[in-house]
C-alpha cells in the first residue's frame, strides 16, 4: 500500500481536501438515523475492517505530512498546547514505544524501530526523520518523549494519570481540538473536565465511562466516535484562537455551505500504558465537506435526519445553532425519505 | 479479557505456606511489561470447575522475560492457593492474564512510605524495584510474625531502605513513629490484613494526613460462605452458588456471559443489577458506595453473596 500524502493546509487559503479513497473511508459516526449520548465503546486494535480507519491502532493516511505542518505552526505560535506534568515523563515514554511499535509493525514501509536493548533507532520517512536515541533517557532527544512522538503522530493525545479512582488530565499535545484547551485542563480530573458538557451528566454517563476508562487493561484498547461541525477544514479551532475561527461561522450560505461546511469527527481510542499505568486517550480529527459526504447517498440520508431531530442543547453544545437551518436545508434535497441500512459504514 | 497461556518454568517454596512460581512464555516471547502493584488472573482449570484468582506479580516490572507471583496457602479458603500449591509444577501451562494495576503508585509523591502485613509484602516487591530504578525517595516497612514466616525477605533487595519488623523478636512495627515526622507530599500504602489497614488509616488521621495520601490494596479474594441461589431475570434460570464458588464462577460455571477483570471487588467490570431482593446482600467489595450497597440494587458478584428468601439479578 502506498500513500500518496496531499500536499494541503488547514488554515488560511483552506487547500485541505479529501481524495475518492478518502470519502469511502470516512468515519461516518452515526448507525442509526438518530442520535443520543451513549457509552458507545467497542473494541479496538489490529484486525478492524480493511481499509477502514480502524485497519490500523494509529491511522496514517494522506492529510499525514500536512497536519503535522499544521502542528508545528500552532505549537510554533502557543507552547502551551503541549505540556506535561512532572510525574508523567515515563507514561511519555510509555506512549512513545507504544506509537513507534505501532507504526512499525503497521507502516513497515513508511516507519521503522530498531531496538537493541534501550538504544532505538527510529525512520520516520513521510517526515524525513531519523533518530537515534536511547530509551528512558530524555537528553538523548530534541524534545520531551511525549512531545517529539506526537509531532509525528496524527491526532491529538491526552495522556490521563490514575489515581483516587479517577483519570486526571496531567500530560497533552492539543492542537486539532474540537474547542477544549488543554491549558485550561491541565491537572483536572475526568468529572471536571467534563463538566460543560449538557445532558451527559444527569444521564449517569460519566460515571459508567469512568467505571469502563479505570478497568481498560492493558493489550485491550477500545474506541468511539465523537463528532461535531466545523466551518472550513480547520483543526486548530481551539479557545485560545477563537478569535480567528469563530466569526467564520458566519460566513455560510445557502449557495457555500455543500463546500465550506465540514462534519468533523473524533475517533477517540483508549490505552492502557504499561510502565506508568496512565491511560492514553488519542483523539484523532477527520475532517469531510458536506458536498463530499452526500456523495455517499446513505450518509446524506442519515445525516439529514440527525441534524434535523438534534436536541436543541446539543446543537447549542456543539456551536452550530448559528447554521443548522441552512445545513438542514441544504442536506433535505439528498435525503428521499427512504430506508437506511443498520451501521456507519456505506452501502456497497 | 486478554490472556496468555504460559508455561510454569519454576516452583519454589519461600516459607512453608508461601509458595513462588514463575511464568514464561512456551516459545521465550517477551511478555508486556507492567508497572508496580498490578496483578494477574490465574486461571485453574481444578476439576470441572475453573477458578481465576488474582495474584500481585512480584518479579520486575522491566523483565518481559517471565512473571512472577507468590502464593500463600490458604487452608480456609476456596481452593483456588491449595491447587496452585498441591497440583502445579514446572512445565505445566496456565492461562494467565495481563497485568491490570488497581494499586499503581502515585508519581507525584515526594517520597513513598510502603507498610506491608505478611503476605500483603507482595506488590511492593514490584514497586521497589520500580522505585529503585526511577530513584525515587521511599522507605518500606514489612512486618511478619516471625523471620521463617517472612516469605518477603527472600524477595526484597538488600538496600537500606527496607526495614523488616518481626514480631517474635520483639520488634514490632510502630505505625506512631513511621507515619510522624514523613515530609509533606509524602504518600503511604499499606497492604496487609483489614486491621493493619485500619490501623494505618487511624494513625494516619491522628497525625493529620490527608485520606488522599494514604493507599491501601483493597481487592481481595472471594470469601466462602453459605450456599445460596440465584434467579436469572433474563432466561429465568435459577443457579446455586456453591460454599467454596464465588457468584462470579457461578455463573461462568453456568455460562452466562459477564464482563470482569479484577475478580476482588475492586474494578467495578462485573457490576450487576438487583432486580429484586428478599434477604440480605453480603457486600464484600470495595466498588459500590455505602448507598449504593444499603440500597441492595447492584451486586458485585466477584465477591460478594447473599443470604435470605429470594434474590434476581439482572442477567
Amino acid at each position: 500500500m502506498t500513500i500518496r500524502f496531499n500536499d494541503e493546509t488547514f488554515r488560511d487559503d483552506y487547500s485541505y481536501h479529501n481524495s475518492p479513497e478518502a470519502i469511502r473511508r470516512f468515519p461516518f459516526p452515526f448507525d442509526k438515523d438518530d442520535y443520543m449520548y451513549s457509552v458507545n465503546m467497542e473494541p479496538h486494535g489490529t484486525g478492524g475492517r480493511a481499509g477502514s480507519v480502524f485497519e490500523k491502532r494509529f491511522d496514517v493516511d494522506e492529510h499525514y505530512v500536512a497536519e503535522m505542518r499544521d502542528r508545528a505552526i500552532t505549537l510554533a505560535s502557543d507552547p502551551l498546547r503541549c505540556q506535561s506534568l512532572p510525574h508523567m515523563e515515563l507514561a511519555g515514554w510509555d506512549l512513545l514505544e507504544l506509537i513507534m511499535q505501532c507504526k512499525a509493525e503497521d507502516y513497515p514501509e513508511l516507519f521503522q524501530l530498531h531496538r537493541d536493548g534501550d538504544r532505538w533507532h527510529w525512520v520516520n520517512r513521510p517526515l524525513g526523520i531519523e533518530q537515534r536515541f536511547t530509551f528512558l533517557d530524555p537528553t538523548t532527544l530534541p524534545c520531551g518523549p511525549m512531545e517529539y512522538i506526537t509531532r509525528q503522530a496524527q491526532g491529538d493525545f491526552a495522556v490521563l494519570d490514575q489515581r483516587e479512582n479517577n483519570l486526571w488530565m496531567d500530560a497533552g499535545m492539543v492542537t486539532s481540538q474540537a474547542d477544549w484547551s488543554l491549558d485550561f485542563d491541565i491537572g483536572m480530573n475526568f468529572f471536571e473536565w467534563h463538566a460543560p458538557v449538557p445532558k451527559a451528566a444527569e444521564m449517569g454517563i460519566f460515571q459508567r465511562a469512568l467505571k469502563f476508562l479505570l478497568a481498560i487493561p492493558q493489550g485491550s484498547p477500545s474506541r468511539r466516535l465523537n463528532w461535531t461541525m466545523t466551518v472550513n477544514p480547520r483543526l486548530d479551532t481551539s479557545p485560545e484562537n477563537y478569535h480567528l475561527w469563530g466569526p467564520e461561522k458566519r460566513t455560510i450560505t445557502p449557495e457555500n455551505v455543500g463546500a465550506k461546511q465540514y462534519l468533523r469527527v473524533e475517533l477517540q481510542s483508549f490505552w492502557r500504558l504499561p510502565r506508568s499505568n496512565a491511560l492514553a486517550f488519542p483523539i484523532r480529527c477527520y475532517l469531510i465537506a458536506l458536498q463530499d459526504l452526500v456523495t455517499v447517498p446513505k450518509w446524506a440520508r442519515r445525516l439529514h435526519r440527525v441534524i434535523r431531530d438534534l436536541p436543541d442543547e446539543l446543537a447549542e453544545y456543539k456551536g452550530f445553532t448559528v447554521n443548522r437551518q441552512i445545513i438542514t436545508d441544504y442536506l433535505a434535497q439528498f435525503d428521499d425519505g427512504k430506508p437506511t441500512s443498520p451501521g456507519i459504514f456505506a452501502d456497497d | 479479557m486478554t490472556s496468555l497461556m504460559l508455561r510454569v518454568t519454576a516452583a519454589e517454596s519461600l516459607t512453608p505456606l508461601v509458595k513462588r512460581f514463575r511464568f514464561e512464555h512456551p516459545r521465550g516471547a517477551t511478555l508486556p511489561l507492567f508497572s508496580g502493584g498490578a496483578h494477574v488472573v490465574v486461571e485453574m482449570p481444578d476439576g470441572d470447575m475453573l477458578r481465576r484468582n488474582a495474584y500481585s506479580l512480584i518479579s520486575d516490572p522491566q523483565d518481559g522475560s517471565g512473571y512472577e507471583i507468590a502464593v500463600r496457602r490458604e487452608d480456609g479458603g476456596r481452593g483456588g492457593s491449595r491447587f496452585m500449591h498441591g497440583g502445579v509444577r514446572p512445565g505445566d501451562q496456565l492461562r494467565v492474564s495481563l497485568p491490570l494495576n488497581l494499586f499503581a503508585l502515585d508519581l507525584r509523591a515526594r517520597k513513598h512510605v510502603l507498610i506491608a502485613g505478611g503476605i500483603g509484602i507482595t506488590p511492593f516487591i514490584a514497586q521497589v524495584r520500580q522505585l529503585l530504578r526511577m530513584q525515587l525517595p521511599f522507605e518500606l516497612h514489612y512486618a511478619a510474625r516471625s523471620r521463617t514466616e517472612a516469605a518477603g525477605l527472600h524477595l526484597l533487595p538488600d538496600v537500606p531502605h527496607v526495614h523488616a519488623h518481626i514480631s517474635d523478636e520483639g520488634n514490632r512495627m510502630d505505625l506512631g513513629a513511621i507515619l510522624s515526622g514523613q515530609p509533606l507530599g509524602t504518600q503511604v500504602y499499606t497492604c496487609g490484613p483489614e486491621g493493619l489497614i485500619t490501623a494505618v488509616a487511624q494513625s494516619g488521621a491522628r497525625l493529620g494526613w490527608p485520606k488522599s495520601a494514604l493507599h491501601s490494596e483493597v481487592f481481595q479474594a472471594p470469601p466462602p460462605g453459605r450456599p445460596f441461589e440465584v434467579m436469572l431475570a433474563r432466561s429465568g434460570r435459577t443457579i446455586a452458588v456453591g460454599a467454596h464458588q464465588s457468584l462470579l464462577e457461578a455463573l461462568e460455571a453456568a455460562e452466562v456471559e459477564i464482563d470482569w477483570s479484577c475478580r476482588g471487588g475492586a474494578c467495578g467490570r462485573c457490576e450487576t443489577r438487583v432486580v429484586s431482593c428478599h434477604g440480605r446482600i453480603e457486600h464484600h467489595d470495595h466498588w459500590l458506595s455505602e448507598d449504593e450497597q444499603s440500597a441492595q440494587t447492584r451486586i458485585m458478584p466477584c465477591v460478594s453473596r447473599f443470604r435470605g428468601e429470594s434474590l434476581i439479578i439482572d442477567r
